[in-house]
């Protein structure tokens, strides 16, 4: 083990080095240390979000009306998927402290089974994560952005079960599309030094010829009224806002706009369940290394599977990052 | 440190056979945490909307509810039950120190520039 540190010769010694008041390996302790470093940033970042929602708190978007589907199904079910993340990843978080325990009695075929399902589960949580990106990416129903940056977004009251329900309808499903001279443009076509994304697929104009002709369609903004719902405008209202505010047709979220709200919430999503997908990422890479080092007998040799209770604790902790995204994210 | 785990939660109230054991008793209880929040995140619950403190009740026990869920996987899956006092403390009181001072800071100031925008200086409904 005296990889690092020459011997002194006064070990044993209270001042010499060789009495380890915290009972803890140099390695362990360091993770441990790194634990710590590893959290302030995470509650940087948490923190951070707060203070932007603190910022807009009667505006921001609504966790359940954001995420609300499921891989294979139609159908709105908030929080289930999210529910299921959690769940695979205290679950991985188990199979590995198994992993750990059967480290302790040196039983490497134990170890080995309960690090490849450690393994498993991580890969299922980072895909269901990369699902969940690409869900809000692409976005459901489309919404407007108004000059002054607010979201508006179109719904009509249907009758569910004897019960008044207002129901979102995607601007696909009612926008009137009509000949439109505004093409793309491309570099070939004109100014080469000047570029374009693509448009967005329908104009203000024909989204508001579409609410003119739809009587039941409503807007509903970004406010949050006293029963915790955004705010319906009525008919009048909806005709005039989307005419005198509306700026754009957004579909989808990303770094600039988000057609379920503020784009804040989407940078921060982005920013923070990116930061901690990557860590799970590595976290899956560290598991497989010590994954293959437990196969090829490393610590049975060694006669010490502290490495896996070292890499435990990092799998752990973003297991336990999880937990507080989860919940400031998605519940609160 | 091989064998010497302590094998009980809820301050005794719990005690184990083995340590295999133990992991699951705690996974059986994180599952019934996070159902618990599911549940309540789904139906949200009209007596628990009222406003304490400056936020919604259900907004504090999801809150709490997290703190408990990391309390018992850093002390039964990190196993800092098991680590000296000295360790514990170094490692907790400095995240916790740490953290709710930057929390208070951020979120009040979140809340003061609210104050500015919704008092009329900006105007954003355009």
């Amino acid at each position: 083990m005296n990889t690092t540190v020459a011997t002194t010769g006064t070990e044993g010694k209270t001042w010499g080095g060789g009495n380890d008041p915290l009972k803890a390996s140099y390695g362990k302790m360091m993770m441990w240390f790194f634990i710590v470093s590893d959290a302030l940033t995470f509650s940087g970042f948490l923190a951070a979000y707060g203070f932007s929602r603190f910022k807009f708190i009667d505006s921001w978007p609504i966790a359940d009306e954001v995420f609300t589907h499921i891989p294979f199904f139609h159908g709105n079910y908030p929080m289930i998927y999210v529910a299921f993340m959690t769940f695979v990843l205290i679950m991985s978080s188990v199979t590995m402290v198994l992993a750990v325990d059967a480290g302790h009695h040196l039983n490497k075929k134990k170890v080995t089974w309960y690090m490849f399902l450690t393994v498993i589960g991580g890969i299922i949580f980072v895909g269901s994560q990369a699902w969940e990106w690409n869900t809000f990416i692409k976005g459901e129903y489309g919404a407007i952005q108004t000059n002054g940056g607010n979201i508006l977004q179109f719904g009509e009251y249907k009758t569910v079960d004897g019960e008044q329900k207002f129901e979102r309808v995607a601007i696909a499903d009612f926008a009137k599309v009509s000949h439109s001279e505004r093409t793309q443009h491309e570099s070939k076509s004109g100014l080469w030094f000047v570029s374009e994304g693509s448009l967005p697929e329908y104009s203000i104009d024909e989204v508001y010829k579409g609410l003119v002709a739809n009587e039941n369609i409503l807007i509903r903004n970004q406010i949050i009224n006293e029963h915790g719902h955004k705010t319906i405008l009525s008919r009048e209202e909806s005709l005039k806002q989307l005419k005198s505010d509306g700026k754009a047709v957004v579909h989808g979220a990303n770094l600039k706009v988000n057609e379920y709200g503020s784009p804040l919430f989407a940078d921060f999503f982005f920013f923070i369940t990116g930061f901690h997908g990557f860590h799970v990422f590595s976290g899956v890479v560290l598991n497989i290394i010590v994954f293959f080092n437990v196969i090829l007998g490393t610590y049975e040799r060694r006669k010490s599977y502290e490495m896996v209770e070292k890499v435990g604790l990092y799998w752990h902790f973003v297991d336990l990052v999880w937990v507080f995204v989860f919940t400031f994210f998605y519940l609160v | 440190m091989a064998h010497e785990h302590k094998l009980e939660i809820f301050r005794g109230l719990w005690k184990f056979k083995s340590n295999t054991q133990k992991i699951w008793g705690v996974l059986a209880f994180l599952t019934f945490v996070t159902a618990i929040e599911v549940i309540l995140g789904i139906y949200k619950p009209e007596v628990l909307m009222g406003n304490v403190l400056g936020m919604k009740i259900l907004n504090w026990i999801f809150i709490i509810l997290t703190i408990v869920k990391a309390y018992y996987i850093t002390w039964d899956f990190m196993h800092m039950r098991d680590e000296v006092k000295a360790l514990r403390r170094m490692v907790i009181w400095t995240g916790v120190f740490l953290i709710c001072y930057l929390v208070f800071i951020l979120l009040q100031e979140g809340g003061y520039i609210e104050g500015v925008y919704s008092n009329g200086f900006v105007k954003k409904d355009f």
